[in-house]
């Protein structure tokens, strides 16, 4: 009979007896079909989580001229679409000239934004394109929850930006979630929330990369939380995208929707503000650093013949999970949580369904994990405490929250 | 079985084909069938990606074999006429035909005056 599928969920489990499609992924694409790019390492917020230690503009970013030459290259690669994010990528004063560049040249957008710019002429444009897709970032489905983590006023901002894509008619546009201890009982909350606005419902996983290695051990949920993240999706995962992000928990037995398997390098990398190819945006650092678009061959070059990605589309070691049983269905977990707790990679997953992970990170003893190869985190600007508690009263508090300013209560001082 | 499987279509994400709407059984063969004018082919080493920019889906042609016939669907007065430009032999046709089936249901490929 043919492979034919109807939804997301057949299809990974049509996925597990033919393996056809997966396997040839994993030998890698023309093109990725999953690119991510993040424009500027400038960001309003400092998200304790933050995975690319954002903060402060690099004064190395790519230029208007490189950006659009980058997009060229990206149409003539038949890249779908891209990924874009930050930092806030909106913080880019030339970052509407790039969106409207790339959709005339065939490369449709979905940015992620904490919802900085989103007022409602920015909505009203926004809803207009068929080549744009919008993500809103929220961690919390209440304030408390979400600024603990993303800080304070954030939540407000975020929803206000909904409100806005609401009132445009922006149909479907995505509310991205990372998962965390403190709000994985809020998985029915997130979702009604989406639903309040005609939004979809998209949520990950939470990595230990950039500032997240900082805060991972508090924030990372529980084994049994992930029964939970895992039961929940099983129930509701046809209408929740995941961005293929908790393959790790196909271990638990049957698989999630989507690949599940490892994208990076092979149908997955990430494009950095300076023009850096890593091979997943949750691997920012050198031993994943593929090449640069600034490079004689540009991307396609670092794409198809660097050296790093033509290592990552062989086969790959199970190394200490070969004598596994769910080592077929989880496939050793995520490569880039592995590395920045310290694990080597041809083993169990941090976060491992089968406990193998916590084992592994015990027996370790004091870690001595890899930090990642850049920071641009505000100097001086301490990452939000993760604890829940009262909002900070240092420093001025805006009478109406983000009314007046999106930077309302925003200290530039204290950033220096 | 593995010849069938090697021609099957596989529609992914963001989201599939939207639940409940499954490939029409009886694909009209002798219909004029186009590429939908949203949609973005991308041949690969296994087949191909098609990209909705419209519906924002992605599907996969499982074989070179079914890319050949997609890409001739706008010169060929039908998908039977495109199917044998193509040297699909009659008894694959049943097999070709579902998988033009679940690409009508994603909106990649439209009947003929219906963009």
């Amino acid at each position: 009979m043919t492979a034919v599928i109807t939804s997301e969920s057949r299809r990974a489990r049509a996925n597990t007896t033919t393996g056809s499609l997966v396997e040839q992924f994993r030998y890698g694409l023309a093109a990725p079909i999953c690119l991510t790019w993040e424009l500027t390492y400038a960001c309003n917020l400092a998200c304790a989580h933050c995975l690319s230690s954002s903060g402060r503009r690099d004064p190395a970013e790519l230029s208007t001229a490189e950006c659009k030459r980058v997009i060229d290259e990206l149409e003539r690669m038949q890249v779908f679409y891209v990924n874009i994010g930050g930092g806030e990528p909106t913080v880019r004063p030339d970052f509407w000239d790039l969106v409207d560049y790339a959709t005339a040249h065939h490369v449709g957008v979905k940015f992620s934004t904490n919802g900085l710019r989103i007022i409602p002429e920015v909505a009203r444009r926004l809803a207009g394109s068929d080549y744009i897709d919008v993500q809103i970032s929220l961690d919390g489905a209440t304030a408390e929850v979400n600024d603990a983590v993303r800080g304070h006023g954030s939540y407000a901002l975020a929803r206000r930006a909904m409100q806005h894509l609401a009132d445009a008619g922006f149909e479907g546009f995505k509310i991205s979630v990372v998962m965390t201890r403190h709000n994985v009982s809020q998985l029915d909350a997130f979702k009604a929330i989406a639903d309040s606005f005609g939004a979809q419902l998209r949520i990950t996983r939470l990595r230990p990369s950039g500032r997240g290695a900082d805060v991972w051990d508090e924030l990372h949920p529980t084994l049994g939380q992930q029964r939970e993240l895992y039961d929940w999706l099983l129930a509701h995962g046809d209408n929740v995208l995941t961005g293929d992000s908790f393959f790790h928990l196909a271990g638990y037995g049957q698989g999630l929707p989507g690949l599940n398997m490892c994208g990076a390098g092979r149908v997955v990398c990430l494009i950095d503000p300076v023009g850096d190819v890593y091979a997943c945006p949750f691997a920012i650092h050198d031993a994943f650093l593929a090449g640069n678009v600034r490079g004689p061959g540009g991307f396609a070059e670092v794409w198809r013949s660097s050296e790093l990605f033509t290592e990552l589309r062989r086969p790959q070691a199970a190394g200490a999970c070969t004598s596994c049983a769910a080592y077929d269905a989880c496939q050793g977990g995520c490569m880039a949580a592995k590395f920045f707790t310290g694990l080597p990679l041809d083993g169990p997953d941090p976060e491992c369904v089968r406990g193998f992970g916590e084992a592994a990170l015990a027996s370790a003893g004091v870690r001595a994990a890899p930090r990642p190869s850049a920071d641009h985190s505000h100097r001086g600007r301490r990452p939000v405490p993760v604890s829940i508690g009262p909002r900070p009263v240092d420093g001025p508090v805006p009478d109406r929250a983000c009314e007046q300013s999106p930077l309302a209560g925003f200290a530039p001082s204290a950033a220096r | 079985m593995s010849t069938n499987a090697a021609i099957g279509v596989s529609a992914a994400g963001p989201g599939g084909l939207p639940a409940g709407v499954a490939p029409d059984e009886s694909f009209d063969l002798d219909a004029p069938w186009r590429l939908h004018p949203q949609v973005s082919v991308r041949p690969e080493r296994f087949g191909a990606l098609l990209y909705h920019f419209g519906t924002r889906r992605l599907s996969f042609l499982k074989s070179p074999a079914l890319l050949t016939v997609v890409q001739s669907l706008d010169s060929q007065p039908s998908a039977r006429a495109a199917c044998a430009a193509a040297g699909v032999v009659a008894s694959d046709l049943p097999a070709y035909a579902r998988a033009l089936a679940t690409l009508a249901a994603g909106s990649m490929i439209t009947s003929g005056g219906q963009p």
